[in-house]
């Protein structure tokens, strides 16, 4: 009995160091200091959940507000927020290619440069079509191709309907960016090059942070924000307002500019999902872009050097009009 | 264990081929070695800096050694059908080729899986596989494929091999103390009491019968790693077959080439006589005409068809700009012309069969690239807004080091194993030639 005892104390403690390790490492991480410095405890004592389900008491001097920190224990975040259907509008008749959303997404996701998350292409459905810009970010299918060949549950679907990735988890294959027929997917070739504090994160799918060299990654509609009740960077760096952003079940929508229903909507713009054919139920749906704000070559005149090479195949069209 | 003169005959011949390692063998030992060196250096390059030496990008995410994995595997299971067959049947001229065909099983399913690890991004987590596994996911069904078929190649050559063992056992031969001891392990006390006797030839045929179908399974799994995605070229119902036929195809052709240099090397013209390249080339040619007859199913219909992606992937197989004179190689090299050199008597000699077995199993490592990095440069969506480098793939020197350091370890392999064991089964084995076969070879032979 007593000895059974001394062994639960003995565990408990254990826990608390453990967590206020990670805490502490954490912390000394962001600020870029020596683990080494003392400090000096505020006698505060804040009760924490542990990731494993335990309280524990940490000083407040431990804790510091992390703009990254998951918020939620890996299991949480595997599952997802209950009650909750995300989904997102992108209406192609008012962009212009400005690609606010692009950075946005780098910087708030410490993406280095180059390797976005969130495209823009410029789309001809056929020939005599006139072209169009065509924001693209993962769709976080209801019948995601990329999940079902997932080999060790690194990637999966959330109850709330997103699709995400386990960073610590991934083997880097790449089956499922070869599964993928929208290529959303990207892979860190590199030792991704992130600031120090991002890379001492605890690993937690919600923020895909930090990015791990052999691994892949994607567009993850920003659930550490849903849950503060915030809308995506992308959504809301947006100038025209394209993109918008909510909960199918609250049947409402935002593009930070006017909160909308879905369901009126996608029904009174004629929403389409894109290659709704291939049986991948994708959860984002695209307005057609019918009398359209800019002129497409807009996108490409206004855009610099690095980005207008990118498009250079399309020269021609896009510079005739000018 | 009691040997008839035919088959002593045989065990005298090759004697000295166990007993010594050679100037030859130790000079080729230390090319391979030399090579796979080189290979390690470029996988140290690979570790150090990520995968970014290699010329795989976000839209082709595959290259050269997932087009060595099918390669090589597709060999493993061409073996392991091959041995299966001339096991079962009762054809005695095909027991002197067995071994060399699970040889070819064996080394092959040991360099192929080889590449996968080499194109994981994280081989450090490949344990993920076994503590997370994901039963839906057709690369954890090619992960128990490839562990069973691993499994079952090791104890079906084991099984073959174990009277021959015996036979090294009581040869009194003039080798080291732990080769005779290992030898002493691995014949299991077999000395060829009839009980002993039918024990063996029962599992033997078990396993037979276990790996021929177990190599369709695997060699299908494979072919679903692709064949299950959405994407044009791969998609495809003929995929399983196509692999199947593939694989065998490949293989026959390297059974062929390993017999001749084999032949040559240890002059064993009278095991592997003019008849085994004979009929192993006319089941090259079947296999040819099969694989030819599905080459062109597949892209007959996808051109007939002409859906958007089927149509733009066929454009890039046959425009001359593209791959188009790949696709002319694979295909002529691959199906035409061991048909015609096989079918005229003229040309249907052990020379002409192995060149063109050779140049075909070249072209089917060429026909694999072709259905791996075209389907991965076609993207559904616009490859647009994305790098330069993104867009098409060409293999870096750390990966062409890599395949070649895989190459030789192959052939490694081959060298060390043939030192080891005699490379034609002794027991077992039968004469079949005729009068005056026997006549003229042994004539050469002595």
């Amino acid at each position: 009995m007593k000895q059974e005892e001394i062994n639960d104390n003995s565990r408990r403690d254990f826990i608390k160091t453990a967590a206020i390790a990670a805490v502490a490492a954490t912390a000394c991480g962001s600020l870029a200091c020596s683990c080494s410095s003392k400090k000096a405890t505020t006698g505060d004592k804040v009760k924490l959940l542990s990731p494993d389900g335990e309280i524990v008491e940490i000083d407040s001097a431990y804790l510091k507000h992390e703009e990254h920190m998951a918020i939620v224990s890996k299991l949480e975040a595997r599952e997802g927020i209950a009650g909750k259907k995300f989904v997102m509008v992108v209406d192609l008749a008012s962009c212009k290619n400005a690609r606010s959303c692009v950075s946005a997404c780098q910087k708030w996701h410490y993406r280095p440069k180059e390797t976005e998350w969130l495209t823009v292409k410029l789309m001809q459905d056929s020939e005599k079509a006139a072209p169009y810009w065509f924001p693209k970010q993962c769709f976080h299918c209801d019948n995601p191709p990329c999940v079902k060949v997932c080999p060790v549950d690194a990637t999966f679907k959330r109850q709330d309907g997103l699709v995400l990735i386990d960073n610590d988890r991934c083997i880097g294959c790449k089956f499922c960016m070869a599964a993928c027929p929208y290529s959303t997917r990207v892979f860190n070739w590199a030792e991704p090059d992130q600031p120090i504090d991002i890379r001492s994160l605890a690993s937690n799918p919600e923020t895909g942070l930090p990015a791990q060299v052999g691994t892949v990654e994607k567009c993850d509609f920003c659930p550490d924000r849903a849950r503060e009740g915030l809308l995506p960077p992308c959504v809301e760096a947006c100038p025209n307002g394209v993109f918008y952003f909510g909960d199918e079940n609250e049947d409402t929508v935002s593009n930070g500019l006017e909160t909308v229903s879905f369901s009126q909507l996608i029904k009174d713009r004629a929403a389409y999902r894109y290659q709704e054919e291939l049986g991948t139920k994708p959860r984002v749906y695209y307005l057609p872009p019918k009398d359209r704000a800019f002129p497409v070559e807009k996108g490409y005149q206004d855009a610099d050097s690095a980005i207008k090479e990118r498009f250079k195949d399309y020269k021609d069209r896009l510079e005739a009009k000018e | 264990m009691e040997l008839n003169t035919y088959q002593k005959e045989a065990f005298d011949y090759q004697r000295k081929n166990i007993e010594t390692y050679g100037k030859r063998a130790w000079g080729w030992t230390i090319f391979y070695c030399l090579c796979i060196l080189a290979g390690l250096y470029a996988l140290y390059l690979q570790i150090t800096k990520g995968h970014v030496v290699t010329g795989m990008r976000d839209n082709v995410v595959w290259g050269l050694f997932i087009v060595n994995f099918i390669f090589f595997i597709g060999l493993s299971y061409a073996g392991a059908i091959i041995a299966g067959i001339l096991h079962l049947s009762k054809v005695t001229w095909g027991k002197p080729i067995v071994r060399l065909a699970q040889f070819m099983t064996l080394i092959s399913v040991i360099v192929g899986p080889i590449f996968i690890l080499l194109c994981v991004g994280r081989f450090d987590r490949m344990h993920h596989l076994f503590i997370y596994p994901r039963i839906q996911s057709p690369l954890t069904w090619d992960v128990m494929a490839v562990v069973t078929f691993f499994a079952g190649s090791v104890l079906f050559l084991y099984l073959a091999l174990i009277k021959d063992f015996s036979v090294y056992r009581d040869a009194k031969l003039n080798i080291p103390k732990w080769k005779q001891k290992l030898y002493n392990i691995l014949a299991l006390g077999y000395r060829g009491a009839a009980s002993q006797k039918r024990h063996l030839l029962i599992s033997q045929n078990l396993m037979a019968i276990i790996m021929i179908p177990l190599s369709i399974v695997v060699a299908s799994i494979l072919s679903w790693i692709f064949g299950m995605t959405l994407r044009p070229g791969w998609h495809s119902t003929i995929f399983g077959p196509y692999f199947v036929l593939g694989a065998v195809y490949s293989g026959c052709g390297l059974l062929i080439v390993a017999m001749w240099f084999y032949r040559k090397m240890y002059k064993l013209d009278y095991y592997f006589t003019d008849r085994h390249f004979k009929y192993l080339g006319y089941i090259m040619l079947v296999l040819a005409a099969g694989y030819g007859y599905f080459t062109f199913s597949e892209y007959f219909t996808s051109w007939f068809g002409s859906e958007k992606w089927d149509s733009e992937l066929i454009h890039k197989l046959f425009s001359p700009g593209e791959y188009g004179w790949w696709t002319f190689f694979a295909n002529f090299a691959g199906i035409v012309l061991p048909i015609a050199i096989v079918a005229f008597p003229a040309t249907r000699k052990p020379g002409p069969i192995t060149l063109v077995a050779f140049i075909m199993v070249i072209a089917m490592w060429v026909k694999r690239y072709l259905i791996i990095v075209p389907t991965l440069e076609t993207t559904l969506l616009p490859m647009q807004d994305t790098r330069a480098e993104y867009v098409k793939y060409t293999a870096t020197w750390p990966e062409w080091a890599l395949t070649i350091a895989g190459i030789a370890t192959f052939l490694l392999f081959f060298t060390v194993m043939s030192k080891f064991v005699t490379v034609v089964p002794v027991s077992g084995l039968e004469d079949t030639h005729t009068h005056h076969e026997q006549h003229q070879l042994q004539h050469e032979h002595h």
